[in-house]
């Protein structure tokens, strides 16, 4: 592991927030034509400013059209937002499958978090237990997938606009009396 | 990034392995991690395997080829036990390791580093690399984890440690590999050798110093939130 220390979550304009796993590279080129698209909208100078939607369409295509001319963005984006009121919630693949969605996740995240994502999402969680549901996920994650590194970012976007946390570590439990001496019943195991 | 997780991927102990020797028998030391492609089959493993009462083995490379080979050996040194009449010396269970290692070396995938102590020569390791070369070291790393341990090695081990110091060098240097390598990963065991007997100890995750980039772990982000 060469990078622990890679950001990989940007607001974009002031309603929006991109998070992307796979290559950094790539990722930032991404960040390059995101931030040439806010700056257009912008010196429209009408009042209006591109919602999580909007950004999320765009990126739908971006990724879409370079798949088709084989030669693809590899990443795997998460875009979330808030814009009047309104939450959104959605994420494009490296081949260009977009979809909104209350909880999404990428990479060994859609084998290990999404189930407990659908067992324990609902619709009036508080800040509070969205994030301690997002650091059981985390958590699990950082015990099973091998491409873990014991750092991670919260993101928390509102109608007030974005805010990212600071890089923080998990506590880990290896305590239980079985890891101790897991071969005493069968020696020469695992 | 890998679209496909391939959980029918042999299990492979990616791995930091170490040996040490110190004045008055041998330290061992190993990770716990044994994954499955991308995945953590096993966080907690055992990877330090007992041959005879004062001889034990690392393993590294598949799990499967190291434990067929470690259970062998096993075997043949009990019965050579018998008919010796006194405990096997370490030599011979890294010649057998060897035996098996080389002439199945097309179709295993496993290296090892053997460890123990008898009354002719003390404290001594061991290792068996992936061909089935031989070879006999004052310290010996292998695994995956080993590539960040080489320059490591070569400004921190001395002759002549005392076991305090010599089991401090085991748990930070596989503390380093962890830091580093996805491969390994989980716990620090160590198994230390001596004329006295076998000693086993247990060094979880979070017990480890921190290094480069690491941060100190908390319960939850609401903890830092309201703290500040």
């Amino acid at each position: 592991m060469r990078y622990k220390s890679v950001e990989r979550m940007k607001p974009i304009g002031k309603h929006s927030l991109l998070g992307a796993s796979g290559e950094i590279s790539d990722f930032q080129e991404i960040l390059r034509y995101l931030n040439e698209l806010i700056l257009y909208d912008n010196m429209w100078d009408n009042g209006n400013s591109l919602g999580p939607k909007e950004v999320h369409n765009y990126l739908t295509r971006v990724m879409y059209n370079r798949r088709n001319k084989f030669n693809p963005l590899w990443n795997s984006l998460v875009l979330g937002g808030v814009k009047n009121g309104n939450k959104y919630l959605g994420t494009v693949s490296m081949i260009g499958v977009n979809f909104k969605d209350n909880h999404v996740a990428t990479g060994f995240g859609n084998h290990l978090a999404q189930p407990i994502l659908r067992q324990e999402w609902h619709k009036n969680l508080s800040f509070e237990d969205g994030d301690k549901l997002l650091e059981k996920c985390m958590c699990v994650l950082l015990y099973r997938d091998r491409s873990a590194v014991n750092k991670l970012q919260i993101a928390k976007i509102t109608e007030e606009g974005v805010t990212i946390n600071q890089p923080y570590s998990l506590k880990t439990y290896w305590e239980f009396s079985t890891f101790e001496n897991p071969a005493q019943g069968a020696i020469g195991s695992w | 990034m890998d679209l496909e997780m391939n959980l029918n991927a042999p299990h492979s102990m990616g791995t930091t392995i170490i040996g040490v020797t110190y004045n008055g028998g041998v330290v061992l030391g190993a990770d716990s991690r044994t994954s499955t492609g991308m995945y953590v089959a096993n966080r907690a493993s055992d990877k330090i395997t007992q041959l005879t009462d004062n001889v034990y083995v690392c393993r590294s490379g598949s799990a499967a080829d190291s434990q067929i080979v470690s259970d062998y050996v096993r075997y043949f040194l009990h019965q050579h036990t018998i008919q010796l009449g006194q405990s096997a010396t370490s030599k011979v269970a890294a010649n057998l390791i060897r035996l098996l290692s080389y002439n199945n070396k097309t179709m295993l995938e496993t290296g090892l580093i053997v460890g123990g102590w008898d009354k002719y020569e003390g404290g001594k390791i061991y290792a068996i690399p992936l061909g089935g070369t031989l070879i006999e070291q004052p310290f010996a790393i292998g695994g995956s984890g080993s590539s960040y341990l080489y320059g490591f090695f070569d400004q921190a081990w001395k002759e002549g440690m005392t076991k305090d110091e010599a089991e401090q060098l085991v748990v930070k240097a596989v503390s380093l590999a962890i830091a580093r390598d996805g491969a390994s990963g989980g716990v620090v065991r160590t198994v230390i050798i001596n004329s006295e007997g076998v000693a086993r100890n247990f060094y979880p995750g979070d017990k480890l110093q921190l290094w480069h980039e690491e941060l100190e772990p908390q319960n939850s982000l609401l903890d830092l939130l309201n703290s500040s």
